[in-house]
């Protein structure tokens, strides 16, 4: 499988995602521009954590128009896998590729710290190959990571089996003390209807590499390797 | 004809809003204990070149809905007016 990661002005995880997919993952990957018009015959497309185009506005709403995200929206469009981690959510959600908003963490703090995941739903391929007895270690680190959506929208995302992640704690429990931003449900990432495009705040591509003492994050990229 | 539009967006009164709530907090510290329900929002100014306001209007409104607000957590206002 051929990765594409999208570089926009800002973004900060793009070598890290490169690396991962590269070194620790072995697959090929394109670095993609924003200003492309061209995703270079890549089948999955990442969107990385940073701040695109300084976070103006609001986090993602700028980087939404550029040139390559018409090329991604194509692609998700025509099923293509996207995938959005941390500032790549944020622009899933500003193009309306993924439903809801990510506002200001509830404490207005930034949060850099690691977090424990509880899968929702296995039905996706970023999912399906992950233990969903197990809290997954991975680090976030955002200031607007506080996921929102109205109640028709929260319905539907329920209804349709969308949520990808809870924030919970060390044993996998979903409680309001493992909520590190004041998401609601404690959804730390979601997927569309036709489940081929992913988004969520924290980090797996930062823990991947036995050098940095977790790979709880490694199996995330395994699963996209085994069901995309 | 040039006309100026003052828009003020803001978030939605449902959703909590950190920042206005740490401000409210810190009136108390500068003695003004009697000022709540501090809300943070955005003012915009900006200029369209138009024949009527009414056109101004409906370009400033097409701004606001395609990107300079979010409806999903931010409602917008705006005033239009001849530069």
């Amino acid at each position: 499988m051929k990765f594409g990661v999208v570089t926009f002005p800002g973004s900060n995880c793009d070598a890290d995602m490169i690396y991962v997919l590269e070194t620790i993952m072995g697959q090929e990957v394109e670095p993609l521009w924003h200003k492309d018009h061209d995703l270079k015959g890549c089948d999955l497309i990442v969107l990385p954590g940073g701040f695109s185009y300084g976070d103006y506005l609001r986090s993602g709403a700028i980087a939404k128009l550029s040139p390559i995200m018409e090329e991604v929206i194509k692609h998700a469009n025509n099923g293509g896998y996207v995938m959005g981690i941390c500032n790549g959510f944020q622009i899933l959600t500003e193009s309306g590729l993924l439903d809801g908003a990510l506002l200001h963490n509830n404490t207005q703090k930034f949060i850099s710290k690691n977090v424990h995941l509880k899968v929702g739903s296995s039905n996706t391929a970023l999912t399906k190959g992950l233990d969903s007895n197990k809290a997954h270690k991975i680090p976030i680190a955002h200031g607007e990571g506080r996921f929102y959506a109205g109640e028709d929208t929260m319905k539907k995302i329920l209804d349709n089996d969308q949520v990808l992640f809870y924030y919970a704690d060390e044993e996998g429990a979903v409680t309001d003390a493992a909520n590190p931003n004041g998401s609601l449900l404690n959804i730390a990432g979601i997927c569309n209807e036709k489940r081929n495009v992913f988004g969520m705040m924290p980090h797996p591509e930062r823990a991947a590499d036995s050098e940095l003492n977790n790979i709880d994050g490694k199996a995330f990229f395994e699963s996209l390797l085994k069901f995309c | 004809m040039r006309f100026k539009a003052e828009i003020d967006v803001m978030p939605l009164d449902a959703l909590l809003d950190p920042q206005g709530k740490a401000v409210t907090n810190s009136m108390k510290s500068i003695g003004l204990p009697e000022i709540d329900g501090v809300r943070i929002g955005r003012h915009i100014r900006l200029f369209v070149e138009a024949d009527s306001k009414d056109v101004a209007a409906q370009k400033v409104e097409e701004a606001c809905k395609k990107l300079l607000a979010n409806q999903i957590m931010e409602s917008y206002s705006f005033v239009v007016e001849e530069a």
